[in-house]
């Protein structure tokens, strides 16, 4: 469990640091806080010429409210987006939060970085689709705002161009009427997902309407299941969880069949959607099966 | 700024269990490694290497962070902190006692990254009010004797005995 030899530097700006991509093309690779990346290095998954170290550069780091928008900076911890700022205007964030892997990884690991490596399995992309983020990248000319919907493309496959960084995510302030809701279902707390459900609708008198299911751990990456929506916003309860059917496609692994994980969507989407219909946004704190 | 220009190598100058400290460190080697190559702090216990099991954790400006998945080259500038320097300063006496009274221990190679997890944990008053919450605190420090319930107890009992002694 040795990472093989590379090159490091620590640029301390972010120019430096697309200067150094640029530079180095493919066998460069951004490290923000390597928790997934320096573990991968360590198996030998992973074998870059050079790793451009993003924590010395100074801005990117930091949570911040302003017009209707709040921006977390790309190398914000994953512990420190846990601020009272998103607590309130954005609890799906602070619900998803304590499911993110362990403390010692949340004092180091980054929303940034988790987004840019788009592990299909983690929680923070799930949540930048259900929750209508932009993504915020800059490159060595010009910065791009590319929506949630458009970033996540497949496995570990994003948006993002050779040589741009992650900067920031902006996440719209829900209105009065709207709710959340959050599920994930693993064999421990911590582990990977076997499957995760991040949502978010505006609730009204008729029920639930603009209802965002993003699911996580049931494909190549996070998806938002559309028919499924449209079936519970419908009050079709049934007809949702038949539609993850055609809007799932679970991986099968040696110890979790898919038809094992589409079972437990349908379980998670149960729970979540009669808790954001009836009223009670809080989670109720399921954290194994 | 050091380590601004790529290198296979670089120097590195940190704070080391309350000592300033200088050195070289290849950049693939992990802050596990440096700390127990180049200082000889093997409490700094080396379980899986890739994050999972907990036992290398040490303090990195304050937080329990895995030194297997920080390089060492990014000590630079940090204060980091092991088993070692909490044991010597004596601010974890009072949990070290709790897990010898309690048997929270067998063969002792998790107890390191044991004490770093929940020293940060105790730190946070709020943090560590139940058993369900040190049992979350300590979900990424794998134990393979214990069964863990000797070392929620000590935790437990060295968080009550901190709150009455602040009474």
């Amino acid at each position: 469990m040795k990472a093989p030899d590379f090159a490091y530097a620590r640029p301390a700006s972010l120019d430096a640091a697309l200067a150094l991509l640029a530079e180095h093309g493919t066998d460069a690779v951004p490290l923000a806080g390597g928790q997934s990346l320096v573990t991968a290095l360590n198996m030998r998954l992973s074998a870059p010429g050079l790793l451009v170290d993003l924590n010395a550069i100074p801005g990117l780091a930091g949570v911040s409210e302003a017009d209707g928008v709040v921006r977390i900076g790309a190398m914000t911890r994953h512990r420190d987006v846990g601020t009272a700022l998103v607590r309130e205007r954005l609890p799906l964030l602070a619900a998803a939060l304590p499911h993110i892997a362990h403390p010692a990884i949340r004092n180091r690991g980054t929303i940034g970085g988790s987004v840019a490596l788009a592990d299909p399995a983690t929680e923070w992309p799930a949540c930048c689709l259900a929750a209508g983020a932009t993504i915020v990248v800059q490159g060595p000319k010009a910065a791009r705002r590319i929506a949630a919907n458009d970033f996540f493309l497949g496995l570990y496959t994003t948006a993002l161009e050779p040589g741009e960084i992650v900067t920031a995510i902006e996440f719209p302030v829900p209105g009065p009427d709207a709710v959340w809701g959050f599920e994930e279902l693993s064999r421990r707390h911590g582990d990977y997902a076997l499957v995760g459900l991040a949502a978010t609708a505006k609730r009204g008198a008729s029920g639930l309407t603009e209802l965002r299911l993003a699911f996580f751990g049931v494909a190549d990456r996070p998806v938002l299941a559309v028919k499924a929506a449209a079936a519970i916003e419908a009050g079709d309860v049934a007809g949702a969880k038949a539609a993850l059917g055609d809007e799932l496609d679970p991986p099968d692994d040696p110890v979790t069949k898919a038809a094992t994980r589409l079972h437990l969507a349908r379980v998670v989407l149960g729970r979540v959607a009669a808790r954001m219909r009836d009223g009670s946004v809080s989670e109720e704190g399921h954290h194994g099966i | 700024m050091a380590s601004e220009s790529p290198d296979r190598e670089h120097a590195v100058a940190f704070t080391l269990n309350g000592e300033s400290v200088r050195t070289r460190v290849p950049s693939r080697m992990h802050l596990g490694d440096l700390l127990r190559g180049s200082f000889g702090l093997t409490g700094v216990h080396l379980g899986c290497e890739h994050g999972v099991c907990g036992a290398c954790t040490i303090l990195v400006d304050g937080r329990a962070v895995r030194s297997c998945l920080i390089l060492g080259v990014q000590a630079d500038g940090a204060t980091v902190e092991t088993v070692e320097g909490l044991t010597e300063s004596g601010r974890i006496k009072d949990l070290q006692d709790a897990f010898h009274t309690r048997n929270a221990l067998q063969c002792g190679y998790c107890t390191p990254g044991m004490l770093v997890t929940a020293a940060e944990l105790l730190a946070d008053e709020e943090a560590c009010s139940s058993r369900d919450d040190i049992r979350a605190a300590i979900s990424g420090n794998y134990c393979r004797c214990t069964g863990y319930h000797a070392i929620v107890d000590a935790i437990a009992a060295t968080a009550e005995a901190r709150r009455e002694a602040a009474k």
